[in-house]
């Protein structure tokens, strides 16, 4: 497992992808990134799970924590590239309601 | 990690179909977690389990366990252990996660989709294998998960 970082600088957006799992062991790790991001000044943000094998509940609620400090500066997050079962965590917890969740990186690249 | 796998095939004469026992001991180590949770997904599949099951349902619930048990249950001390069994029958595969912690009780954690408790960063793990898996019972003590899914 890994994440892969980029920014995709005509939108101004910081791109993280989640190459395997994201969970407990590795949680942390996503979000040490997402927090120096926010240091040096980057607002805005996309995860994209095309990669992604399965997230458990410590995973989601890293998500939900960085979606708060996100928030909290003005910033913006986007989630992208969730399959069936992926998406299925995000609706079974409700969560789908309070994240902005596109097909693909393209649509969410396109839609900030 | 200690992986055993004990299989009973073609069916003993007594039994109403083929069963295959894997066991394995699991260290107090979140690091761990997913190399278990790989591990007896695999064997899982080996076994002829519907794969989306194996991959995900079982994958996702083996791995909250697998954390209540070392965070909640050891209390991340190293010198305790967790033990996952797994039986797969030709009906269902059952999950068992026994940690060594003095157990709790499951009807105290509550609901994290209420609105007040969805932005919270924690308490969703058992909901998740409740949500995941067909059946789910606890030991009386609550140190041990036993989750089920039904192959139909």
């Amino acid at each position: 497992m890994s994440f892969t970082f980029r920014k995709d600088e005509a939108k101004g957006v910081v791109v993280l992808g989640v190459d395997g799992q994201l969970i407990v062991g590795n949680r942390h790790e996503l979000k040490q990134k997402v927090l120096d991001a926010l240091d040096d000044g980057e607002r805005k943000f996309l995860i994209d799970f095309a990669s992604t094998g399965y997230i458990d509940s410590s995973g989601l609620g890293v998500l939900v924590s960085l979606s708060k400090k996100i928030r909290e500066v003005n910033g913006e997050l986007r989630l992208a590239g969730l399959n069936d079962d992926l998406r299925t965590l995000f609706e079974l917890t409700k969560l789908d309601s309070l994240f902005a969740i596109n097909e693909s990186a393209e649509e969410a690249l396109a839609a900030f | 990690m200690r992986l055993s796998v004990r299989r009973s095939e073609p069916p003993p004469p007594e039994a109403s179909d083929r069963q295959i026992e894997i066991s394995l001991r699991v260290p107090t180590d979140l690091e761990v977690v997913e190399e278990a949770v790989d591990l007896v997904a695999r064997h899982c599949l080996a076994s002829g389990i519907p794969p989306r099951a194996a991959r995900f349902r079982l994958r996702v619930a083996l791995c909250e366990a697998l954390s209540n048990a070392i965070v909640y249950g050891n209390r991340m001390d190293p010198a305790k252990r967790v033990d996952v069994s797994v039986v797969v029958t030709d009906t269902a595969v059952s999950v068992q996660v026994r940690d060594e912690g003095d157990g709790f009780d499951p009807s105290e954690i509550p609901d994290p989709t209420r609105p007040d408790r969805l932005e919270m960063s924690e308490g969703r793990g058992l909901f998740l294998i409740r949500q995941l898996v067909d059946e789910v019972r606890f030991n009386e003590r609550g140190n041990s998960i036993c989750m089920i899914l039904h192959r139909a």
